[in-house]
């Protein structure tokens, strides 16, 4: 921090200085290539800042306990003690002695696989309808969505709380999709809108003419068009409803057969018995799966998420 | 193409058939609108009947005095009273957690667009394994928040935590330093005993480690959507480095820091999983949405809990409107 400040102010100096001969001066040179020194030095310093977490648990996950306990310092694991039981120890039921983590992803991926399946189903047809169709508060409805956000989620979970209860989705994994969908479907009408404005309206008009229903319009002509749109934001929705927390620890957290991983996880560490390399393998069972499909569809998702921004 | 179909009706029909298609086209509209709606009616009842209904609700407890069992037994329009606010806005607690959160926020917001715009600018231009590194600077946003507090909490450990390992064996600490556990620390420097809140600013560390990617995605988006040629220009008018950002580059960029800033606002102050997942609310980094949870759960009291954090999002609103106005009165739009 304090070096750029520094070495911006000397480049400031000097460029005032550059202005008049209009021509370069060896310093400009020299500072581009102290900058360009900077710029490798702070790629390097982020990739170490966002990787080392990752790594860290990582190589703790293949670890005994007592070997980090005994030698914390260290981090390669030595050959030697290379370990898989973390692995299967967090995995298996605990009917086993395990801590039935294949539950937990089981569960976390029916609620995140539906969650996606229904929130395109319903943004789908509400993004189309806010992009295309003249109906009455049109406009509002955005507002609304905004609105939305404006509040703390906690202060719904106390009345959504009750009202689960009462009609029994509160000890359950549908309870809990509702709720992603709520929190979802805002978002994806958004990320989905902004695609099919890009579609032209003309070839629209042109479906309508040779007979198709608005509907027909949709399903033949427009999704088609926006498929890449339409995966970044089913993206969108399976991170978030695989990463949530708050709500599956309000709905579910006495009904252990049914926790998410992020919920297992954030219960059992709390409890001194299971120990860290252990947990640490079930992080990086919770963690995978997002990275990996991160990393298969990277350029779709960033895309999606900040289309239209290029124009500020 | 919407030119198309009148033009063909007036060549194929004499004026007088007008009327007809007049109305034919209404109904077109109005057909249309009907399907809008009937398009947008899944999306607005799941809203609706899971954000808005609740928010309302939530509204109309905060003005009773109930236990959570009584909740949904009682009778939802009597026995309205101020008690709650009355006692929300006279405890302590609630000003302490306000301090803490707006703290919190302003720190984690500045951070975060600081590190967005940095690291932003150092991939801009083109090299062997951008992608990859683009990708890699994206994790700690994708990654699930459970994990990474975990992983955090364990690196920082003061027993066998990795950061406090480096500290004692390469910067020559005395001692380990609990960083989510230690309320306040006194910094000795020139005689002076300066107190720094240990928790607070390793929590807002997270957070900028968290959220930059956030920031760096719409920066980054922004920066490849800008022209090369004024910067080009200045260029060969010999503009140096710091100028070419400040005066070219830097007026371009501050639209989107506005937005990020103002959602990152948003976002920042109501967070709950971060804080509690790290510190559970102790060692001074009970933040307004932590004291809410513990309201609810801890003391049991759903009324308090609603009023504190109605509070909350009254407060917000203020802060979003003053913004909004100073941003009108700049001739600046959203």
């Amino acid at each position: 921090m304090t070096t750029a400040t520094a070495s911006a102010a000397v480049a400031e100096a000097a460029g005032a200085r550059a202005l008049k001969p209009r021509r370069r001066p060896p310093a400009a040179r020299r500072q581009r290539a102290a900058l360009g020194i900077l710029r490798w030095v702070t790629i390097a310093l982020f990739l170490v800042a966002t990787l080392l977490p990752f790594l860290y648990m990582l190589l703790l996950s293949v670890r005994p306990i007592e070997s980090l306990l005994r030698n914390p310092s260290q981090i390669l694991p030595s050959l030697d003690e290379l370990t898989l039981e973390t692995y299967r120890d967090v995995l298996a039921p605990v009917a086993d002695g395990g801590q039935g983590f294949l539950t937990f992803l089981g569960n976390s991926a029916i609620v995140a696989i539906s969650s996606v399946v229904l929130a395109l189903l319903i943004a789908i047809p509400g993004a189309y309808a806010i992009s295309r169709l003249p109906f009455i508060g049109r406009r509002q409805v955005s507002a609304l969505f905004l609105a939305t956000y404006l509040f703390p989620a906690i202060i719904i979970a106390i009345p959504l709380f009750v009202m689960f209860t009462r009609i029994g989705l509160r000890g359950s994994l549908a309870g809990l999709v509702i709720v992603y969908l709520a929190q979802t479907v805002p978002v994806a009408i958004y990320m989905i809108r902004n695609y099919f404005q890009t579609v032209p309206e003309s070839v629209e008009e042109a479906g309508l003419m040779d007979g198709l229903s608005r509907l027909g319009v949709l399903r033949r002509i427009t999704l088609p068009l926006s498929l890449p749109s339409l995966m970044a934001t089913g993206l969108f929705v399976f991170m978030i409803a695989w990463n949530e927390f708050l709500f599956a620890l309000l709905f579910l957290v006495d009904k252990r057969p049914l926790w998410t991983v992020s919920l297992g996880l954030s219960q059992l560490s709390g409890s001194i018995e299971v120990p860290t390399t252990v947990l640490m393998a079930g992080s990086v069972v919770l963690t995978l799966p997002i990275i990996i499909l991160f990393f298969l569809t990277e350029r779709l998702l960033t895309g999606g998420l900040t289309a239209g921004a290029e124009k500020g | 193409m919407t030119a198309t179909e009148p033009d063909r009706g007036r060549a194929a029909q004499p004026p007088s058939a007008d009327r007809p298609r007049a109305r034919r086209r209404r109904t077109l509209t109005q057909k249309d609108a009907r399907t809008g709606l009937a398009l947008m009616s899944p999306t607005l009842i799941i809203v609706l009947t899971v954000v808005v209904l609740p928010l309302i609700w939530a509204v109309v407890i905060s003005f009773q005095e109930l236990t959570l069992i009584q909740i949904g037994t009682a009778d939802p329009f009597s026995g309205f009273t101020l008690e709650n606010y009355e006692r929300v806005l006279r405890s302590g607690a609630l000003w302490a957690s306000l301090a803490t959160t707006i703290g919190y926020t302003i720190g984690s917001v500045v951070l975060v667009v600081f590190l967005g715009t940095v690291a932003a600018l150092v991939v801009r231009r083109p090299f062997r394994g951008r992608t990859l590194v683009r990708a890699a600077f994206l994790l700690p946003y994708v990654a699930p928040v459970v994990a990474v507090t975990f992983v955090w909490r364990i690196m920082l450990n003061p027993e066998f935590g990795i950061v406090n390992e480096f500290g004692q064996n390469v910067l020559g600490w005395d001692e380990p330093i609990p960083f989510l556990t230690q309320a306040v620390a006194h910094w000795k420097f020139l005689g002076l005993s300066i107190p720094v809140p240990t928790a607070l600013l390793t929590v807002i560390a997270f957070e900028g480690w968290r959220y930059f990617p956030f920031a760096f995605l719409f920066i980054m988006a922004r920066l490849e959507g800008m022209s090369r040629e004024p910067e080009e220009a200045a260029l060969v008018d010999g503009a140096g480095p710091w100028q070419t950002f400040r005066y070219i580059v830097w007026p371009q960029l501050v639209p989107i820091i506005g937005v990020l800033a103002v959602l990152r606002t948003i976002w920042t102050f109501n967070e709950f999983d971060d804080i509690f997942l790290l510190t559970g609310g102790a060692a001074g980094t009970q933040v307004a949405s932590v004291l809410v949870y513990e309201l609810l759960t801890v003391q049991r009291n759903v009324g308090a809990a609603s009023a504190m954090s109605v509070v909350l999002a009254v407060l917000l609103i203020v802060m979003l409107g003053v913004y909004v106005l100073i941003m009108r009165r700049r001739g600046e739009s959203l």
